[in-house]
């Protein structure tokens, strides 16, 4: 296992920089989120999760894909120049590096979107959480605080030096790539890592099982909730969209025309089942026409709907959406109300 | 890895603009060079992109035996219907597609056919009674039980009143729901009207579509002559934007309509959130 000190970083990122579009976790004001990064600037490695999640990068807020020319009667459609990708995302926590699993799941079934599938082709390189706060959740979902096996490259902070441990071909010769910047790691180190690794899951496991945030059969269980009382509770939603603008895992957009005169652009952007015209047809009908059943749909979505499609659940328990939401609503709470339900009605 | 933006239309002609009723058009489109633009099966939609108003699915009204055209019948309801209700022959306008999966055409093969439609509600079920038509041998006795507010109402006159009344073994009910000057035709709702005549769910399929309300009332009845959930198909209709199953409008349970439908047995439905 090897390792690469700290004063050596700004090199390896300097060369990160120079064959790839470099982003990584960096101080935007009050807050930090993954940003491009160019010789000079400082990186937020110590910062725990991202204000916003690195999905950001992969499937932009807003993304022009067609200009278009109307002239009269006839229409003239074109494409956006593609970009050429080399993405290199440093620095991902675990839960966001799981974020990309799911979200591929979403975007590369077929048929597969192309925006998305060209930018993540790119580079990922994960950094373990060794303390993760309150509000995370990872491990409900069987992930790790420290490690993810999504990653090119994992990363573990030793104080003075990061851990490399290349996980897949593409980071195995990015190794190589920068292997004179890298030094072999001493087997104290990696034991220190690994302990640390496995301290931090069973903390967290622990701390859940004490909250009763803790996964039983929760989608099928949820599958006989439909109707529960509990997301009459969850009324007092103010429709802001903040957790689905947080979450790593939401993948719902919109499709707008942008015009100036005869030629514009069309565009997709980030939107949100939480607001009310998301299902509202032209017609004046809407299958979710309260705050309730909006709601009711996004924690049923990454809970029960989700999982039930592509075998896992739509959550990664990164605990955005928990810190973020101005009326404390809380994932977690479906997930507990669901656990006190001890017996399935169709249970063998 | 994917070739192709899914979400590019291509450039298509409106050829010709008939005028169903007040408020419905139906709208012939071809490729610029002629010929359907998309391949497809009774029961598919596509988006239509009118640029800059932006983009709406619609179910295709025409059959794939027409090979040269699309047509869709379109009620003027919201911005994009508003403006394709303003243009004229001529206009060229974006199609991709075609989405969805279609009406289970192998499983309605040799049996007799009973569409209840309402309105515009007719569009998707006129392009597989069309198929079935051009696929006569294939299918078993076809009724048509066809109804809108007020004959003014009634789309695709030609089909109902002469075409498909004419074709072997087919029979076409038309009711309007209130008594209208010069109607001497069938009055009253579309689903006590298709009680009223009687169908005998042996061997036989029943596929509806029409205003919610409608639909609702029609799963009734056929119930109540014995139907069971799995001879009912319908068609849902759902906010879509991208068409390919991503974009989260469409979403039902663990199905995208856009994608996974908007075709159902109502057996399917039972399953699903009642959230349509």
């Amino acid at each position: 296992m090897r390792k690469i000190l700290k004063e050596k970083l700004p090199r390896l990122l300097g060369r990160l920089a120079r064959a790839n579009t470099l982003y990584l976790p960096r101080q935007q004001e009050a807050v930090v989120s993954f940003a491009p990064w160019q010789e000079g600037d400082s990186a937020a490695f110590e910062a725990l999760n991202t204000a916003v999640p690195p999905k950001s990068i992969i499937f932009p807020q807003w993304e022009t894909f067609m200009r278009f020319k109307t002239q009269g009667k006839t229409l003239e459609l074109q494409k956006k120049e593609e970009e050429s990708g080399g993405y290199l995302l440093f620095g991902i926590r675990p839960c966001d590096m799981a974020s990309f699993f799911l979200l591929d799941r979403v975007f590369l079934e077929e048929p597969g979107d192309l925006l998305y599938a060209r930018r993540r082709e790119g580079t990922f390189i994960s950094l373990g959480c060794s303390a993760p706060d309150e509000a995370c959740f990872c491990t409900a979902f069987d992930l790790e605080p420290g490690w993810s096996g999504e990653a090119d490259v994992m990363c573990w902070d030793l104080g003075k030096a990061l851990l490399w441990e290349p996980q897949s071909e593409k980071g195995r010769h990015l190794t190589e790539s920068q292997a004179d910047l890298l030094v072999e790691a001493s087997a104290e180190e990696a034991k220190t890592a690994l302990e640390g690794r496995k301290s931090a899951a069973a903390r967290q496991k622990e701390a859940l099982h004490r909250k009763g945030w803790v996964l039983d059969r929760t989608a099928e269980k949820l599958e006989e909730m439909f109707d529960a009382p509990l997301w009459d509770l969850f009324r007092r939603c103010i429709g802001c969209g903040i957790c689905t603008y947080l979450c790593p895992t939401c993948h719902c957009f919109d499709i707008q025309d942008h015009s100036a005169g005869q030629s514009g652009e069309r565009f997709r952007c980030w939107d949100s089942c939480m607001y009310e015209d998301f299902t509202l047809m032209a017609s004046g009908e809407n299958p979710r026409p309260t705050k309730k059943e909006r709601i009711r749909q996004r924690f049923m979505h990454k809970l029960c709907y989700f999982p039930n499609r592509f075998g896992h659940y739509g959550c990664v328990g990164c605990g955005r959406c928990v810190r973020g939401c101005p009326v404390m609503l809380d994932i977690t709470q479906v997930i507990k109300e669901a656990g006190k339900r001890g017996g399935l009605k169709n249970a063998p | 890895m994917a070739q192709n933006n899914l979400l590019l239309p291509q450039v298509a002609v409106v050829e010709e603009i008939s005028t169903e009723t007040s408020d419905i058009k139906t709208f012939k489109v071809a490729s610029q060079g002629g010929g359907s633009p998309l391949e497809f099966l009774p029961g598919q939609c596509a988006m239509l992109s009118l640029p800059p108003v932006g983009e709406a699915i619609f179910s295709i009204t025409s059959s794939p035996t027409e090979k040269d055209y699309l047509e869709f019948s379109i009620k003027k309801t919201g911005s994009v219907t508003n403006f394709l209700h303003e243009i004229e022959e001529g206009y060229q306008l974006g199609v991709r597609g075609p989405y969805g999966n279609g009406f289970p055409l192998e499983m309605l093969k040799g049996k007799d056919l009973l569409f209840i439609g309402g309105g515009i509600g007719l569009a998707p079920l006129r392009s597989l009674i069309n198929y079935c038509l051009a696929n006569r041998g294939d299918y078993g006795q076809v009724d048509i039980v066809y109804g809108a507010r007020t004959p003014d109402d009634l789309v695709q006159r030609a089909e109902i009143f002469d075409n498909w009344p004419r074709a072997s073994n087919t029979n076409v009910y038309l009711t309007v729901d209130v008594e209208w000057e010069g109607w001497d035709g069938h009055v009253g709702f579309v689903p006590q009207y298709m009680e009223e005549i009687g169908f005998a769910p042996e061997n036989r399929i029943a596929v509806t579509c029409g205003p919610p309300i409608m639909i609702k009332f029609v799963l009734e009845g056929l119930e109540r002559m014995g139907f069971k959930p799995e001879q009912v198909i319908t068609t849902l209709e759902l906010k879509m934007k991208c068409g390919v199953g991503k974009c989260g409008r469409c979403n039902l349970g663990d199905r995208y309509v856009c994608k996974d439908g908007p075709v159902f047995t109502y057996a399917e439905l039972l399953n699903l959130p009642p959230e349509y």
